[in-house]
């Protein structure tokens, strides 16, 4: 059962509003009329390019979430850089729980099932339980985000998701005081995930990510349930993945079963391979490099062979204006 | 078959992987990351490259296939090819051709400045890899050649350091490169042991 009624934050949990609202002046958004600001996902989908099609023919989700997803809000601050087209966004990335190389998770997902798909709300809030996915989602309005995405592995992309603010979701569940981390499970379940009966695996099954309290209520971090209009596809954390586009990728973790809240700061999966190399929060920070590459720099994805996407890394990956003033007193070599 | 022809055909084998590479390349086949394609596939073909040189002194005692003695050479000397396009493809797709960049790079990556030392052994036995060489050094050649052991373990270590999210690649080339110097010492062992 959901409870729509807002629960009691601590003011400090709460993201002032000019941080909020600093993401309009950021986005250096070219379309803003009134047509457009009324738009929804489906209709402006009229307007849309070879990658939009690609996803409605790749489009495998249930009807009440394709509905849904339709019915979201185009992004009107879209980013003025190019998207990354459908192929390379579903084509390229890491998801180990399907292998280890970047082609692993398009090939090797096509037997996932994320529908019917439940998430269990844990820890420090007055509703804990757990849902079906189309609960969850009931009551709350989609809507598309722009969002670069910067791998740490010196990559980067730029795509259209179809999402929600996740302190929107975890306002409902009455955090309490206790609530000052949260920390997300993925799925484990070595039928549908390969690489999960794999000995020579690094990672110590299942998949776990966590942020700050401040960092998860700020509205730029999303769950997302769809991309280019459509329904996740499996390869990119159907059926519910995190988005958190100041930080590395590897925090935005992909089919997610738990959140939990909680009072100490979560054991989170690269961090615990690699300590010094995988901080805990993972901004992305063009002047603290990866012990074995330097982080300055980043291709931008899809690149040509001979004519390199060259392009410099920013901090907090471009989105420094909303985000910065949550680690002001925060020394980011340290805690990188 | 006579020498001759078997070094043609190893001559153009060996260029395969160099081609099946050109051809994707040209019709859009290493996917969205291209640089770091190129020069992940031709490092790991060095590496094959270097196990299979390694492999012809074993085959030609256990397997008794001596006649690919004749073609240790070639097989080193594409080793060494694949190891300097391994080199320039990285300059060139990676660093961006950005040399100011590269002293910092190797100072701070010890994967990386391990190369070093194996390149310039790669290039070393390259050069005297010839009949004239060969003479030239006498018993002091066998002595030389014997670095191709070092460019194995640098080479494994390269690897082994950039193990992220799985060790297969580690453990691959490390039980490879563990067997074929590991049946040198043994045998080294018993030479050693007769000896006595």
């Amino acid at each position: 059962m959901i409870i729509n009624k807002l629960a009691d934050i601590r003011t400090s949990e709460i993201t002032p509003e000019h941080i909020y609202l600093a993401r309009r002046d950021f986005m250096r958004g070219t379309i803003a009329s009134g047509l457009l600001g009324a738009a929804t996902l489906s209709s402006s989908n009229v307007f849309a390019d070879s990658s939009y099609s690609a996803a409605e023919n790749a489009n495998k989700g249930p009807e009440w979430l394709n509905q849904k997803i339709a019915q979201a809000k185009a992004d009107q601050q879209k980013l003025t850089e190019s998207l990354t087209p459908y192929d390379s966004v579903t084509g390229h990335n890491n998801f180990y729980e399907f292998g280890y190389d970047k082609t692993d998770p398009a090939k090797k997902s096509q037997n996932f099932k994320p529908h019917p798909w439940q998430v269990e709300i844990t820890g420090a809030v007055g509703k804990p339980g757990k849902y079906n996915l189309e609960d969850l989602l009931k009551g709350i309005d989609l809507e598309e985000r722009v969002y670069r995405l910067r791998c740490v592995e010196a990559w980067s992309m730029v795509i259209p998701w179809v999402g929600f603010s996740l302190a929107s979701l975890l306002k409902r569940f009455e955090p309490d005081s206790k609530a000052q981390y949260v920390s997300f499970v993925t799925l484990k379940d070595a039928k549908q995930f390969p690489e999960q009966k794999s000995v020579l695996s690094t990672i110590d099954w299942p998949y776990r990510e966590g942020l700050r309290i401040d960092e998860a209520m700020h509205p730029l971090t999303i769950l997302a349930v769809g991309l280019y209009g459509k329904t996740l596809p499996n390869q990119n954390g159907a059926p519910l993945r995190l988005v958190v586009p100041w930080k590395y990728g590897f925090k935005s973790i992909k089919s997610i079963v738990k959140i939990e809240l909680s009072e100490h700061q979560p054991q989170t999966t690269w961090n615990q391979i690699a300590p010094a190399e995988y901080g805990f929060y993972a901004n992305v920070n063009p002047t603290v490099d990866h012990p074995r590459w330097t982080q300055a720099r980043e291709r931008r994805l899809p690149s040509g062979l001979f004519s390199p996407n060259i392009i410099p890394t920013q901090m907090f990956n471009g989105y420094a204006e909303q985000v910065a003033s949550l680690y002001k007193d925060q020394d980011l070599k340290k805690y990188y | 078959m006579p020498t001759r022809w078997r070094r043609i055909v190893i001559f153009i084998l060996s260029l395969l992987p160099l081609v099946v590479l050109v051809v994707k390349a040209a019709t859009n086949h290493l996917g969205a990351d291209p640089q770091k394609a190129v020069v992940l596939f031709i490092g790991t073909w060095t590496f094959y490259f270097l196990l299979i040189t390694l492999s012809v002194t074993p085959l030609k005692k256990l397997a008794k296939q001596g006649w690919l003695m004749a073609h240790r050479r070639m097989l080193g000397l594409f080793t060494l090819f694949y190891a300097v396009l391994h080199m320039i493809s990285y300059f060139v797709f990676i660093l961006g051709l950005d040399f100011s960049s590269f002293g910092a790079e190797l100072v701070k990556r010890p994967y990386i400045l391990l190369t070093i030392p194996a390149i310039i052994l790669l290039i070393i036995l390259g050069i005297t890899s010839t009949k004239g060489m060969m003479r030239k050094l006498g018993k002091n050649w066998v002595k030389l050649h014997k670095g191709i052991y070092i460019v194995a373990v640098l080479a494994w270590v390269h690897v082994l350091l950039q193990v992220r999210s799985s060790y297969a690649d580690a453990v691959l080339f490390g039980v490879l490169t563990l067997a074929l110097l590991g049946i040198r010492i043994f045998w080294w062992q018993q030479k050693k042991s007769a000896q006595v």
